[in-house]
């Protein structure tokens, strides 16, 4: 009598598994964001009033080094500086330069948290209020 | 007996929702108290304009410490470097093994280690008429089954001051052509 029960166990685990299979394949992540374009964007970057990009870019890894940071890449042609920070946590971050206008430049951040994007917007609140005492400028919102 | 498998079968999804929290920690990108101290830790002023002699004068100290350079920008007074070696402490692995022996589960010590380092030069003082130079470390350590068990940044002072005095030495040997 007890055979056929755990047989019936078996079966509805492995379908049961199947059926979890079909709900999210892990290949959704490369397209993956929780947050939207707009919101995503406006949250990690901010606009600074100067148009010198390499001392933005210096001031990005000087920041960086600040908050524990390891710099892994930077290129001041396309204005990228990546850094990761371990501290029993690994949290990676890329930060983008690009002119804004003629008289301004918009840095943008965006960082992930061990497997996870970070997509609250505290932590690029405070990547932004070291980097602007650094700057000596005031950071602008972006519209 | 069965009430215990029930139990942990039914709290098992529960533990699989919990392992995709724990966000991250609330100073991870935050200005401390520490901060300035690490900054001092990690920062030497040598007196020079010549920010590249600085930078290829550090690259020359990394390669004698055995590091391998990963990146370089000039422009930015980049460099990247990192290396690998063993992490394996004799006093951890006589551990783990007793440990084990007393458990009977596996025994578990670090074997294999990556060190990464970036130094950043910058021109600093009156017209520029200093060069700074900022060193961070880290490494990720892994153990015999290949996991990582730790990532951690290295901010000992003897590290950085091992580091500093091998530079100065370098740049002294670079001035005088040696």
């Amino acid at each position: 009598m007890k055979r056929p029960l755990k047989f019936i166990a078996a079966l509805s685990l492995i379908s049961s598994s199947f059926f979890l299979c079909g709900c999210e394949s892990s290949r959704s992540q490369v397209l993956a964001a929780e947050e939207s374009q707009v919101k995503l964007r406006s949250m990690q970057s901010r606009i600074f009033d100067t148009t010198d990009k390499i001392k933005t870019l210096r001031t990005a890894m000087a920041t960086l080094q600040d908050l524990g940071f390891v710099i892994d890449k930077a290129d001041d042609v396309l204005g990228s500086v990546s850094a990761t920070k371990l501290d029993r946590y690994a949290v990676r971050i890329t930060i983008n330069v690009r002119p804004h206008g003629e008289t301004q430049m918009v840095v943008r951040a965006n960082a992930q948290y061990n497997l996870k994007a970070i997509e609250d917007p505290e932590p690029y609140q405070q990547f932004f209020a070291a980097f602007e005492k650094a700057m000596f400028l005031t950071a602008h919102n972006i519209e | 007996m069965r009430r215990l498998y029930l139990c942990c079968f039914l709290l098992m999804p529960f533990t699989l929702i919990f392992q995709g929290c724990g966000g991250i920690p609330k100073d991870a990108l935050r200005m401390n108290k520490a901060t300035l101290e690490d900054r001092r830790l990690q920062t030497r002023f040598f007196d020079t304009s010549d920010e590249k002699k600085i930078l290829s004068a550090s690259a020359g100290v990394l390669q004698d410490l055995g590091f391998n350079l990963d990146e370089s920008e000039t422009d930015l007074g980049l460099i990247v470097a990192s290396k690998e070696r063993s992490a394996t402490e004799v006093g951890q692995v006589l551990l783990a093994v007793v440990v084990a022996g007393m458990t009977s589960g596996p025994a578990m010590y670090d074997t294999k280690q990556k060190i990464r380092v970036s130094l950043i030069s910058s021109q600093v003082g009156e017209n520029g008429k200093q060069t700074a130079v900022r060193v961070t470390f880290q490494r990720i350590v892994w153990d015999n089954y290949g996991q990582i068990s730790k990532l951690e940044r290295l901010n000992d002072p003897e590290i950085h001051q091992g580091f500093f005095e091998k530079l100065s030495k370098a740049v002294f040997l670079e001035a005088h052509g040696i």
